[in-house]
């Protein structure tokens, strides 16, 4: 990935004027955001995505914030939290970065956090979205731009029964905190409304053959819940068509099973999947549509949440930085100014901070369908302004432990 | 195979430089490359344990990462939970480590060979589940955060990159001291020769099962010491400190900087580390390098690194493990 020229002189440049007062200067050389992302291993598709949304903004916008010159400069963290933090190590102490953003893995998020607070330097998360992130455990110099795993489950669980009529649902999720915490969501309220969640299924991260587990599930459901990530998502939705489930119980899912990223490798067995996320490339505004024909223009593909999400980031850092008159250089008040931000236009829709610096934003019901012979995910329902707390009071809300595979517990089991 | 101690020479000279090298330069690089060095004199420590199961007894294990991960849990959970200092957290880590040894050299000691690396294996996936799925206790995937660093109490705050660099180091040469004696006193001799042939060695009369068992726990408790430093040093533990690919990484650490002459596996943990880290901040392509330099070192240099090194100064071939 190219955005790695780092020249010296600039470096030198912005050393000295580091602790200048006031405005902004154009001698204080550029504007340094620090990138970590999985651009090798396993997530490494995942990874480009995120660098090609942010990349995609700061092109448009001439690599230019607040009058300044933007550099970014990317790590890979090979998706381990060990070289994450080696690498967020360097971009501070040895590129000088003003800002960073980035990371993918829940742990990578748990791992930054502290070290992030210890270096008081802005962290922007645009996609990690452990729960407690912004809950249980904030941290003062994170700011999530992303979302949290719980949130498009909270309006989806009601939705489900209100406006689909299920009653009783089968859970299939990837064991680990982010299935946890998706399944979590939606069983809390699902159940709150009058549903029935009558049997949990935990295959393990990396499972790619489900037949074990689609052999178990209760044939007296009126649907099934499945969260999916990565691998997982490209296979689950054939195999659940192969063992004659989709025919019998309607599929839904976590944002992820049917996420962007993962829809053009699917086939016509993944049609008719209903999933929540904070966003669809089918959203219908003008701002999003130009947003994916230019991001198709550029990339080849339909751009994800991860995309959209890291495109929002460079938005987020310009609204910021912009408003203190480009003086980044002043932490406190940059941060300050992170938590402020409100994008009324983003792609997915206007995003704005809680109290709790999480994104309150739209969540999307978004169904798969075909158009033009390719897989999107039309918007069906979109509940507005939703908070990381739904429709709960926060305090009310964090007495409740984090959802874990046995939190809410599975009453009609 | 001729057996000829090292002539005292150029390779002790080009060894006191490095270790001179690692004593001074600190200070004066940039704190990247602290971090680095930090990094790889932990990954040291962890790869001349193993060297004591795969140079010294010849059982290539897949489970090393084990021991890290109970030493970096044992620190993680006592020092964020219960708020216990530097010498507890090493004890309990060193002790936990040394007894699940010592349960898990029971069951995998029984087989040699390929099964032995499919037991080990299994063993390591055992830890590495339990700290994944009992949540409790280590938080599952999301792992355990705001490990503190140290206090010993001293006037220095081990917060800081450098003293804490100087703690690792001396843990290093403490490491080092401790398993360079095991292996050049009459019992690490033992351990050879049962490598060499362990059907000579139990008809010479030694307890060849026991020599590889004390071996093994061995082994495994510098691990876990390694894996308190880990823990220390990221402030930060989680399953994927546990994973196979740390396993094998550790093993290619062993056989790159070649097996049985201890130095040789510190090494080939420093080059790991370096490529990993560094060589991935120039090029996306750095499992490219680390590929060819696998290759060429079981082309080139199937003793590894030191081996080949030896067989060059010398001029024939030479096993350490004297």
């Amino acid at each position: 990935m190219g955005g790695k020229v780092i020249g010296s002189i600039l470096a030198a440049l912005v050393l000295v004027a580091t602790w200048g007062p006031g405005a902004a200067w154009a001698q204080k050389g550029p504007i340094k955001i620090g990138f970590l992302a999985p651009m090798t291993g396993g997530a490494a598709q995942v990874g480009k995505d995120m660098v090609n949304g942010l990349t995609m903004w700061l092109e448009e916008h001439g690599h230019i914030i607040a009058g300044r010159k933007v550099e970014v400069i990317v790590e890979d963290t090979q998706g381990q939290p060990n070289v994450a933090l080696t690498k967020l190590r360097k971009l501070v102490e040895s590129d000088k970065v003003q800002v960073l953003a980035g990371g993918l893995f829940a742990h990578v998020g748990y791992a930054l956090a502290p070290k992030v607070d210890e270096y008081r330097i802005p962290m922007l998360y645009p996609v990690m979205a452990a729960d407690d992130l912004t809950q249980r455990k904030p941290a003062r110099w994170v700011v999530r731009t992303g979302w949290t795993s719980s949130q498009p489950s909270h309006p989806f669980g009601e939705w489900v029964v209100k406006t689909l009529g299920y009653k009783r649902v089968v859970t299939i999720g990837i064991d680990y905190a982010f299935g946890w915490e998706v399944v979590g969501g939606f069983q809390k309220t699902f159940e709150e409304a009058g549903g029935q969640i009558i049997q949990k299924l935990w295959p393990p991260l990396g499972t790619t053959d489900f037949a074990p587990y689609l052999s178990q599930v209760r044939r007296d459901a009126d649907a099934v819940f499945a969260l999916m990530v990565a691998a997982s998502s490209l296979r689950f939705p054939r195999q659940y068509a192969d063992a004659g489930l989709k025919a019998r119980l309607p599929l839904l899912g976590g944002g992820t099973t049917f996420d962007e990223f993962v829809l053009p490798s699917l086939g016509d067995e993944a049609i008719g999947g209903i999933s929540p996320l904070i966003y669809s490339a089918a959203i219908d505004t003008p701002v999003n549509r130009r947003f994916v024909k230019e991001y198709r223009a550029r990339y080849g593909k339909v751009p994800s949440y991860y995309s959209e999400s890291c495109y929002t980031t460079g938005q987020w850092i310009n609204d910021a930085a912009k408003s203190i008159g480009g003086d980044v250089e002043d932490r406190e008040k940059f941060l300050a100014a992170l938590r402020k931000v409100e994008v009324p236009d983003a792609p997915r829709g206007p995003v704005k901070l809680d109290a709790y610096g999480n994104p309150i934003q739209n969540i999307y019901v978004r169904k798969v369908e075909k158009k033009d012979g390719e897989l999107w995910n039309t918007v069906i329902q979109t509940f507005p302004a939703v908070s990381q707390f739904g429709k709960y009071k926060p305090e009310e809300f964090l007495k409740q432990p984090v959802y874990d595979r046995n939190f809410p517990p599975c009453k009609y089991c | 195979m001729t057996r000829r101690a090292l002539a005292p020479g150029t390779p002790r000279i080009a060894i006191a430089i490095v270790f001179g090298l690692l004593a001074v330069s600190p200070p004066f690089v940039s704190s990247f490359l602290q971090a680095l060095l930090t990094q790889a004199v932990i990954y040291a420590i962890l790869a001349m344990s193993l060297d004591v199961v795969l140079g010294y007894i010849g059982l290539a294990s897949l489970g090393h990462a084990a021991y890290l991960g109970l030493g970096a849990y044992s620190v993680g959970i006592l020092a964020t939970r219960h708020g216990a200092g530097f010498w507890v957290t090493l004890t309990v880590g060193v002790l936990l480590a040394t007894a699940v040894a010592a349960v898990f050299g029971l069951v995998a000691l029984r087989a040699t060979g390929v099964y032995f690396l499919m037991i080990t294996l299994a063993l390591g996936m055992v830890v590495w589940g339990l700290a994944h799925r009992w949540v409790s206790l280590t938080q599952g995937d999301n792992g355990i955060s705001g490990v503190p660093r140290p206090d010993l109490g001293l006037p220095w705050s081990f917060a800081h990159a450098i003293p804490f660099y100087y703690l690792v180091f001396t843990a290093f040469l403490v490491a080092f001291g401790v398993l360079r004696g095991i292996v050049r006193s009459p019992f690490g001799a033992t351990l050879v020769g049962i490598r060499e042939s362990e059907s000579r060695m139990r008809t010479l009369g030694y307890h060849v099962w026991l020599h590889k068992y004390i071996g093994f726990i061995i082994a495994g408790g510098v691990g876990g010491f390694a894996g308190v430093l880990w823990a220390y040093d990221n402030g930060f533990v989680s399953p994927a400190d546990l994973e196979l690919s740390t396993s094998v990484e550790i093993l290619l650490m062993v056989a790159l900087g070649g097996r049985g002459t201890l130095l040789g596996p510190a090494l080939g943990a420093g080059l790991i580390v370096f490529l990993k880290n560094l060589v991935s901040v120039y090029t996306q392509r750095w499992l490219l390098i680390l590929g060819a330099v696998y290759i060429g070192t079981i082309v080139y240099a199937p003793e590894g690194i030191v081996g080949a090194l030896r067989q060059w100064t010398k001029g024939e071939r030479a096993w350490a493990g004297r």
